[in-house]
């Protein structure tokens, strides 16, 4: 307990390179980065695939391999690879290893909306693209932003864990304090992670509040 | 109107869901496909509107063939109920209703004043307009999803087993909403269902469609009651045909004897001009039950029914409020009889 | 580096099982104790847990909200923060792990007890079924096939997350990527990621035969 409140006590930790604003921001910038990435090939591929119901074999294959890919592993080998010059060792793993839930959920959204609603919307006249757009999308939106989600939590957790091959961000404070023996540091960098990926959480849950239409979450004020 | 020329559906595995069929849907009428499952009458309805295409034969709706035109532009044209309703949860319910006419790019209010004409026109609460579909029973979906089909006013309407969803209470007063609608718009409506009692009252003509996708008869429903095709629709019918053919003759010509005539050995007692019940003419006994009905307004079931409740073997008439008009004895009655078999 | 092979077979052969604790045999082992603990103690405590989310319906809200928080935390975060308190050993690692699987877990068990139709559960009550007997001979089987999904899950994600535990020395298989980094050197992480995938794949199909195994009816009505 003491060694967090050195930490969070200690000036230097608020300053500087490694002051913890600044690692705040890296690894907000690394995450937001990723997930903005994920998203660009997991939802669209999710999208495409559960609307024309082709390839869904090998989205649920894809799910399971990622998830037994270990994350230490895969930033080590690519690290290895290809060498620290560039961020692309570390960003590879971090968007491979995203791209899977926001895939698997976005395609079981899709695929989860009622046929009965799929057979109307054709039936008045929308069009292929408007029927995605406008009727399934908005219905499945509690399950694609629950593959974001878990898509987040996986790239909070790697980008923590890609400390070790020399990213910045808030696991630095880990393997830093590991190697020089500076607990607080450890803890404390544990405890800031910790709390960003429940502020992460919140974010998420408070978006699911304010985009997934009231008639689709069942949720409505009684006036 | 709409045409199905020798119009044929056969899927890759061989099975034929709809074989050479040939009819008319005329223009302003309902048309009713009727059959067991596997007649095909939902496949054959959703040709028309192309969500699936025939394998043989031709479709036309007003002598254009429907695979000339764009699937979309076509739908949005021809109104489409379906058995769950199908709203889009994630709207209001006057968002829903505008569905087609936003598609169609009216504007914005022009598109809402509609729907709430629409809403009430089909029998709604208008405060329902702000709610969403989860918040709604299944037969007010129902009523939604009608007036959803009419937003855009098309001229033709499609009902794939629309009430079937719903309880018997529910399902009698939408069947009631869609006549009186029927009565206010002329749509040419093609109606799909598989009750057969539903098909008769609904429809001005039913085709009975036997499994296999092949066409058993077309005709109006007191022919088909009266004059089955073969023992297959004479079995589909059921049983009680004559007694319910008697729905479609009306009781306006009906001579009505005087109530307060005690000539029979049946006199009808009142109070305050409504009927009380029927007394023996020596008094013995005590009051029997009665039956009504309004002249005019009731079929000829409905009177010989009334007359079949009590012992007294008449049928009184009544007003709409219950004041007793007239009574219908017995032998007036069989001789309407006589005459609507004769029709 | 240039001539450092992708894969050295001669590595995995003077390593396998040569009495050192970091041999892959060895390793093995700790990596399926690591992995295989919280598996076991996550069903033992999310299945009472689960049914008391069940029975007592206002439960569910305040407990799934937590299992979230809880799956969101990153691993390595957490092993860190208990390192002060349990020291570089293989508790560290599997008290998280123990806590992910009861995350996943007590919602399978909630979501495989709802998945049971409601006329099956009437007609149990109705024929005399005490609740005991009910949840045992009704309700659980039926909940096999969406508990087992959730067991596959956390099979698999615990098997993955152990290696993470290499940075404080206790990652099972996952000690070959931090050997691989500081010396240079792919093959061990190569070999790391091969066999952790491959324990993975053999979890997976264990607990999809138990499943097979259990619930004999599902396969019976697929083959008519």
């Amino acid at each position: 307990m003491n060694w967090l409140i050195d930490f969070f006590t200690d000036p230097a930790n608020w300053s500087g390179s490694s002051g913890i604003p600044q690692r705040l921001v890296e690894h907000l910038g690394f995450s937001l980065v990723a997930l903005a990435l994920a998203a660009l090939i997991g939802i669209p591929l999710g999208l495409l695939v559960g609307h024309t119901g082709r390839g869904g074999l090998l989205v649920v294959v894809s799910a399971n391999l990622a998830r037994a890919l270990p994350t230490l592993g895969l930033l080590v080998l690519l690290v290895l690879l290809l060498g620290t010059a560039s961020i692309w060792p570390v960003l590879i793993p971090l968007v491979a290893l995203a791209v899977p839930p926001i895939l698997v959920n976005t395609f079981e959204g899709i695929r989860g909306v009622d046929p009965e609603l799929r057979d109307a919307a054709y039936g008045m006249g929308l069009r292929g693209p408007q029927v995605l757009l406008k009727v399934l999308v908005p219905v499945a939106l509690p399950l694609i932003l629950l593959g974001l989600r878990l898509a987040a939590v996986q790239i909070v957790a790697t980008a923590a864990v890609a400390a070790y091959v020399g990213l910045g961000g808030l696991g630095r404070y880990i393997i830093d304090g590991l190697a020089t023996r500076d607990y607080s540091q450890v803890v404390g960098g544990s405890v800031l992670i910790v709390l960003f990926a429940l502020a992460a959480q919140s974010v998420f849950a408070i978006t699911q509040r304010l985009t997934v239409s009231p008639g689709v979450s069942q949720r409505v004020r009684i006036r | 109107m709409i045409t199905f020329e020798s119009v044929t559906k056969r899927y890759a595995d061989g099975t034929v869901a709809v074989d050479r069929l040939s009819l008319e849907a005329p223009t302003g009428e309902i048309t009713v496909f009727v059959g067991p499952s596997g007649c095909g009458k939902t496949t054959s309805l959703r040709m028309i509107n192309r969500m699936i295409d025939p394998t043989e034969g031709r479709i036309l709706l007003d002598g254009t063939d429907v695979t000339t035109i764009d699937p979309p532009q076509l739908r949005r044209g021809i109104g489409y109920v379906i058995q769950q309703a199908g709203l889009f949860p994630h709207r209001k319910i006057v968002d829903n209703v505008a569905t087609v006419p936003y598609l169609l790019g009216w504007d914005r209010k022009k598109a809402r004043d509609r729907a709430m004409e629409l809403l009430e026109r089909v029998g709604l609460d208008l405060k329902l307009a702000g709610r969403y579909p989860f918040q709604l029973s299944g037969g007010q979906q129902q009523r939604v999803g009608v007036a959803r089909a009419l937003a855009a006013d098309p001229p033709v309407l499609l009902m794939d087993e629309p009430f079937s969803a719903v309880d018997p209470i529910v399902r009698t007063s939408l069947q009631d909403e869609l006549i009186r609608l029927q009565s206010e718009l002329q749509k040419t409506i093609v109606f799909v269902t598989h009750d057969i009692d539903e098909a008769i009252k609904l429809g001005d003509r039913v085709a009975v469609l036997r499994v296999g996708g092949r066409l058993a008869q077309l005709a109006d429903p007191k022919t088909l009651l009266s004059e089955p095709a073969d023992d297959f629709v004479r079995d589909f019918l059921g049983r009680d045909r004559g007694i319910r053919r008697l729905q479609f003759f009306g009781t306006d010509g009906l001579e009505l004897s005087d109530p307060a005539d005690t000539s029979g050995a049946w006199t009808l007692r009142m109070a305050d001009g409504r009927p009380s019940g029927w007394a023996r003419a020596d008094g013995s006994g005590p009051l029997e039950p009665y039956g009504t009905f309004v002249p005019g307004r009731d079929s000829l079931r409905t009177a010989l029914d009334a007359a079949l409740l009590t012992p007294a073997g008449a049928a009184v008439a009544v007003d709409g409020d219950g004041r007793v008009v007239g009574v219908v004895r017995r032998e007036t009655l069989e001789a309407a009889l006589a005459e609507a078999a004769d029709e | 580096m240039d001539e450092e092979p992708l894969f050295r077979w001669s590595w995995v052969a003077s390593n396998w099982d040569n009495d050192t604790p970091n041999s892959i045999v060895n390793l093995l082992g700790a990596h399926i104790v690591m992995a295989g603990l919280p598996i076991l103690l996550g069903l033992l405590v999310a299945l009472p847990l689960g049914l008391a989310c069940v029975r007592w319906r206002w439960l569910y809200q305040p407990v799934a909200g937590l299992m979230n928080a809880i799956y969101a935390l990153p691993s390595l975060a957490l092993f860190m923060i208990l390192l002060s308190v349990t020291g570089a050993e293989r508790t560290t690692v599997i008290i998280p792990l123990t806590f992910y699987a009861v995350a996943v877990l007590i919602p399978a068990v909630v979501d495989g007890l709802g998945s049971v139709p409601d006329h099956v559960r009437q007609s149990a009550v109705a024929m005399g079924y005490t609740p005991l007997r009910r949840l045992l001979g009704v309700e659980l089987p039926i909940a096999v096939p969406v508990v087992l999904a959730g067991l596959r899950v956390v099979a698999v994600s615990s098997i993955s997350l152990v290696s993470v535990g290499a940075l404080i020395g206790q990652g099972g298989l996952g000690n070959f990527f931090t050997d691989a980094y500081q010396r240079d050197f792919y093959t061990p992480a190569i070999a790391g990621i091969v066999l952790i995938v491959l324990l993975a794949l053999v979890a997976d199909g264990l607990i999809l035969l138990a499943q097979r195994l259990l619930t004999p009816w599902v396969r019976a009505r697929r083959s008519t």
